[in-house]
Formats: structure tokens, C-alpha cells, sequence
């Protein structure tokens, strides 16, 4: 079955607040879906749906032909808005966890290369920039070889050339194949479709 | 069964089984105690002070089944999600302390007289203040966690540890007293064949359970209450 | 797996001066005993079991609230969940890190301790080994607090009273195993310990799974 995510009649609720109600889209491979919407409008919850972190109160989620939470999960890589950096290992050290932990067959040089995080390839995290650290998720994500792409704000604290990195990055992978969705304040930069909460 | 337990129907069929249970368990302790303290004779070896047995014997049975009843209904909560069994987990959680406390206090109370201490490392004492940490515990985690279902579920998740590991702790304590026999005299009670002895105990053990009954339904039923409160008020806010 | 193991251990080493609080911790609290109760040796032989057990117990819990709080503080938790790992593998990962990083170097130390205690060489063994066999249960039961306490601010309070009484079964049979060398009996207690430790490892992960995607979902 080709990759696609599809959402049928999603409703979220949560801390007793209904976010949505029935939403329903489909995002075909090598297409972006941009999500927008004010603060707490519900946008994190739904890539948390999306990736099985959490459970909605009616409806469907599917990538491709996988339904169940945690299977869903294997298919999706994440970009939550805290960066999972840890003070004391390295650019080249939490790269290399990721890769490992992810079965990637990526290489962490090149993927320090793109994101051009290279000369601080042997910094540990506690110096990097709130920029620097977003783009070592960046390059995780790439790392993590994943089709679905969940990004949960990824221009946040990225100066211009990193935003040009990240739209990139994005565009390479929806142009093989992958599927990216995207919840950000700002325009991406790529074309996307549209979705507002 | 599944019926009673929409809120609703629990709340009339609690509302209509309370005066009788409430009654019973009166009846049954009232019926207990007499039997007891005053018709039953005084034991050949312990006297008098074993009639605090009516009241620490069904204390400790009723503590026991209350961590079952709590962890059945975590049980239920945990695979069938349904809100009324994490309510009467909850509820279930202090009177099960409670009990606990109970068997411990008149226990201690039984061993003064018997061993001369305060306390001893009985192993049924020893398993039995180790039960009252585990309530503390469940009761301590429900209290933490702020968000009510996630709440729920972890409190769950601990009652079926514990009730896993339960008989291991009796296990290993009971072990452990056979391991320190030299140094402490063990074994509260003597053999009470008696049925002089076992109908007072049997009256009370039923009267204990009734009573843990009344006050479980009582204590779901204001759970529900207050639920209910707190929306209405959260519904009339602006 | 074993690289979730080798990041733990190495973050261990890095922020936490690895295994060196515990071990202090131990010592300190082995310390501290006989100038509560005395110096009389054979008294203190006596206890020595029990006393070592349940501090290295003490001394094991002292990091656990950060076993899984560190990682879902981050986000890392969330990445490590999406990974092609069960999150029972995750968890079964989790306790042998921690066991690493605490119960194995406490159990190291242990003899050396046990000479403050006056223990005759083969309760010392028997101390070694029944710490050996049983700290894992600690770690395990340890990693279940700790996941059950995720979402809780000042978590680290309440979890010793979740998992002190949970493995007095472990210091039970523990300190049992020093009194069979000591009382020269076959009381049953390093098998009792070993079955205890076995099935604590082999549960916990999935309890603490279903904890850790109970606080993943808020």
C-alpha cells in the first residue's frame, strides 16, 4: 500500500477542553501539510495522535495500512519542540545514539554536514545555541530514516540560513516520497497544503 | 452486572441496598460483640484478653479483602476503562487502611498482655504493617498525581503489583519469623476450636465485611457527588 | 538495546559522578550504624546482614527518580518510544543500566564494608553474592516507581515509599542468606532471593511500559 496518512473524524480532547471535533484530511507521499493555529489550539496534540502518544476520543488515524498506535509510531520521525539534547554528550555522540537506536544506515558525518554542525561535531550539548540545538534534531530526523516526518515547530530559534537548512531538508524528503507535517507559526517556505485548527 | 454500573443505575441501586446493609452489618457487630465480650467464656490459657480476637481477627480479614477488592477493581478500571471501577479503587484505598491500622493497633493491644510488648515481630503483624505501606503508597500516588484518569491508571498499575507481590511478602515474612524462632515467641492465638469461640468471629468477620461494604458505596457515591458538583460549577462559571 | 545501556551508563558517569553518591551513601550509612549501636563486634557480626542490606537498598533508590524523569523531561522519551524498541525492551535496558551505575558497584564494596561489620570471610561471600543476585530486584522494582512517579513534581519523595515495602522480600531473603552462613544452616534464602530477583526482572518491564505510555499520553 502506498504511504499515505490518512485521518478520518478525529476528535481530541483534552484536560477536558474538545480541540477538534471530526477533523478529517489525507496527506499523499511526497506531499507537506502545514498546520496552523494559535497556541494551544491543538496542534502538538495532534502530531502526538498521529505518532500514538496519544489516544483520540473518536475517530481514525492511518499511515498507510497501519492503524494501531505503536506500529504507527515505528513509521513516524519526530521532531517535538524540546530538542532531547543532552548537556553532556556531543553533537557526534547523540547523532550516533540516534542512528544506533533507530537502526539507521545513515552516516552522522554527513548528516552533521547538511545541517553544517560539523565543526561542532565534538561540543557538548550544554554549549550549543537554542539554534545549533535545532539543527542537531534536524539532522536526527534525517538520521532516523523515517517516512513520516512530525514536526512540531521546526523554525523556532533558527536563524535565516538554518530556516533555509530545515525547508530544504523537507523539501528533499517529500521529493522521495516521504510525507512531512509540519505544525509552525511561521510560513515553511515549501510548498505545502494548508491546515488551520 | 455491567448495568449497575452506569453512575446512574449505582447510584439508585446503592441508594436503595445502604439502609439494609446498614442495618445488617449494625445488627451483625452488635450480635458480635455480645456474643464476644459477654456471652462467650474466657479462654483457659489467655483469659479475657482474648476476646480482643473478635475484634483483631475480622479487622485483618477485612484489610486483606479490601486490597482485593481494590485491586480487582483496578483490574477492571485498567482493562475496561471504565470510570466507576477507578472511583471504587479509590474509595476502597483508606478503609482498607483504615482496617489495617485497626488490626495493627488491637494486635498490639492482644500482644501486651500475651508477650508483654508493645509490639512484636509476629510474622502476621510484620506482613500486616507492610500491607498498611502499601496502602499509604497507593494512596500517596493517587493524592500526587494531579490529572484524575492518568491518576487512576498508575494507582492501578501499583494495586496489581502489590496484589502480585502480597503473598510474597507474606511468604518471605512468615519465612523470616521461622528464621528468628529462637529470639522471639511467635504465633498469636491458640487453637480455637471452640464453636463458642468461632460464631462471635464468624458474626463479627460478616459484620466487619458489611460495614466495609457500607462505607465503600458510601464513599463512591460522594465521589460521584462531588464529580458532579464540580462540573455543574464548572459549567455555570462564565 | 545496548546502546540505550552504554548512553545511560556514560550520562551516569558524566552528570551524576556514576556510582561514586551511592557508594558513598553506603558507606556512610554503614558507618553510622555501629555508633548507633555500639561497638561490640559480635553484636554487630550479628546485624551485619541486615544493616548492609538495607542500606545498599537505601543507596540504590537514591537516583531512581531519575531513571525515565531525565529523558521525558528532554523529549527524549518520545524519540526513544518512536524507535524500533518496545518500550519493555526500553525499560528492560533502563534496570540493567541502573543495576550497572548502583547495585553492582555497591555490591562490589560490599566486603569491605562488611570488615567494619566483623563478618567472618563466608558470611562476606554470602553477603557478595546475595547482593549480586539481589539488587537487580531492587533496580527492577525501582524502574516501576520510577515510571509510575514520571508525571509527579517532587516524584523522588513519594517513590520510596512505593518501593521499599514492594522488595522487603529481597531484604528478607537477603540478609537470611549471611544468617545461614553465620548460624552454619541451608535456610533456603539465596534460591528464594535468586526466584524473587528472576521475577521482579521479568515483570517490571512490563509494568513500567505500561506506566511510562500512561505519562507519554499528557
Amino acid at each position: 500500500m502506498p504511504l499515505r496518512v490518512e485521518i478520518a473524524s478525529l476528535t481530541a480532547i483534552r484536560g477536558g477542553r474538545v480541540l477538534f471535533r471530526d477533523l478529517s484530511f489525507a496527506v499523499e507521499a511526497g506531499e507537506a501539510l502545514c498546520v496552523e493555529g494559535a497556541n494551544g489550539s491543538g496542534k502538538t496534540s495532534l502530531l502526538r495522535l498521529i505518532a500514538g502518544f496519544l489516544a483520540p476520543a473518536a475517530g481514525a488515524i492511518r499511515i498507510g495500512d497501519v492503524a494501531e498506535a505503536e506500529e504507527r509510531g515505528k513509521l513516524v520521525g519526530w521532531l517535538g519542540h524540546q530538542d532531547a539534547v543532552k548537556p553532556q554528550m556531543t553533537v557526534r555522540e547523540t547523532l550516533a545514539f540516534f542512528a544506533q537506536l533507530y537502526r539507521s544506515d545513515g552516516e552522522v558525518g554527513d548528516a552533521m554536514e547538511a545541517v553544517g554542525l560539523a565543526p561542532l561535531a565534538d561540543l557538548p550539548g550544554q554549549y550549543l545555541s537554542a539554534g545549533q540545538k535545532k539543527r542537531l534534531a534536524l539532522a536526527r530526523l534525517s538520521l532516523c530514516d523515517r517516512p513520516v516526518w512530525l514536526i512540531d515547530e521546526p523554525l523556532a530559534s533558527l536563524d535565516a540560513s538554518g530556516k533555509r537548512i530545515a525547508a530544504e531538508m523537507i523539501a528533499a524528503h517529500c521529493g522521495q516520497g516521504g510525507i512531512a507535517l509540519v505544525a509552525t507559526h511561521e510560513p515553511l517556505g515549501v510548498g505545502c497544503a494548508r491546515l488551520s485548527l | 452486572m455491567l448495568r449497575y454500573a452506569n453512575p446512574a443505575r449505582f447510584m439508585q441501586l446503592s441508594a436503595a441496598l445502604l439502609p439494609w446493609l446498614s442495618g445488617a452489618a449494625a445488627a451483625l457487630i452488635a450480635l458480635g460483640l455480645y456474643l464476644g465480650l459477654v456471652a462467650a467464656p474466657p479462654d483457659y490459657q489467655q483469659g479475657d484478653t482474648v476476646r480482643i480476637m473478635f475484634i483483631h481477627v475480622p479487622a485483618a480479614w477485612v484489610a486483606m479483602m479490601a486490597y482485593g477488592v481494590m485491586a480487582a477493581a483496578s483490574l477492571i478500571g485498567l482493562v475496561w476503562r471504565h470510570p466507576l471501577a477507578d472511583v471504587a479503587a479509590k474509595a476502597a484505598a483508606p478503609l482498607g487502611a483504615a482496617f489495617t491500622a485497626l488490626g495493627l493497633i488491637t494486635g498490639s493491644l492482644w500482644g501486651k498482655p500475651m508477650w508483654g510488648a508493645w509490639w512484636v515481630w509476629d510474622g502476621r503483624l510484620t506482613s500486616f504493617l507492610l500491607l498498611l505501606f502499601l496502602y499509604l503508597g497507593y494512596i500517596a500516588l493517587w493524592n500526587a498525581i494531579e490529572d484524575e484518569t492518568r491518576a487512576a491508571r498508575a494507582a492501578a498499575i501499583l494495586a496489581l503489583v502489590g496484589a502480585a507481590n502480597l503473598p510474597i511478602i507474606e511468604f518471605s515474612v512468615d519465612w523470616w519469623t521461622t528464621l528468628h524462632q529462637g529470639e522471639s515467641i511467635v504465633r498469636a492465638g491458640g487453637p480455637l476450636i471452640s464453636a463458642v469461640f468461632l460464631w462471635p468471629l464468624f458474626a463479627m468477620a460478616l459484620g466487619y465485611t458489611l460495614l466495609f461494604f457500607v462505607l465503600w458505596l458510601l464513599r463512591i457515591r460522594t465521589e460521584i457527588f462531588e464529580r458532579r458538583a464540580r462540573s455543574l460549577m464548572l459549567e455555570g462559571a462564565p | 538495546m545496548s546502546a540505550l545501556v552504554l548512553r545511560d551508563l556514560s550520562l551516569a558517569a558524566r552528570a551524576g559522578g556514576g556510582a561514586a553518591l551511592a557508594l558513598a551513601f553506603f558507606a556512610m550509612v554503614a558507618t553510622l550504624v555501629p555508633l548507633g549501636v555500639g561497638s561490640d563486634l559480635a553484636l554487630l557480626a550479628r546485624i551485619a546482614g541486615g544493616v548492609l542490606w538495607v542500606a545498599a537498598a537505601l543507596a540504590a533508590l537514591l537516583a531512581l527518580d531519575r531513571l525515565f524523569q531525565a529523558d521525558f523531561d528532554d523529549g527524549s522519551l518520545d524519540l526513544i518510544a518512536l524507535s524500533p524498541h518496545s518500550l519493555e525492551a526500553v525499560s528492560f535496558a533502563k534496570i540493567v543500566a541502573h543495576w550497572l551505575a548502583t547495585g553492582l558497584p555497591l555490591a562490589i564494596l560490599s566486603p569491605l564494608l562488611a570488615l567494619l561489620f566483623g563478618l567472618p570471610a563466608p558470611a562476606i561471600l554470602a553477603l557478595f553474592v546475595s547482593l549480586m543476585i539481589g539488587t537487580p530486584a531492587i533496580s527492577a522494582v525501582g524502574a516501576l516507581g520510577a515510571s509510575l512517579t514520571l508525571s509527579i513534581r517532587r516524584g523522588g519523595l513519594i517513590l520510596p515509599l512505593l518501593v521499599l515495602p514492594l522488595i522487603s522480600p529481597a531484604v528478607i531473603f537477603g540478609a537470611g542468606t549471611v544468617l545461614a552462613v553465620l548460624d552454619g544452616l541451608h535456610n533456603g534464602a539465596l534460591p528464594l532471593l535468586g526466584a524473587f530477583s528472576l521475577a521482579a526482572c521479568a515483570l517490571s518491564p512490563f509494568a513500567s511500559a505500561a506506566a511510562v505510555r500512561l505519562n507519554l499520553a499528557s
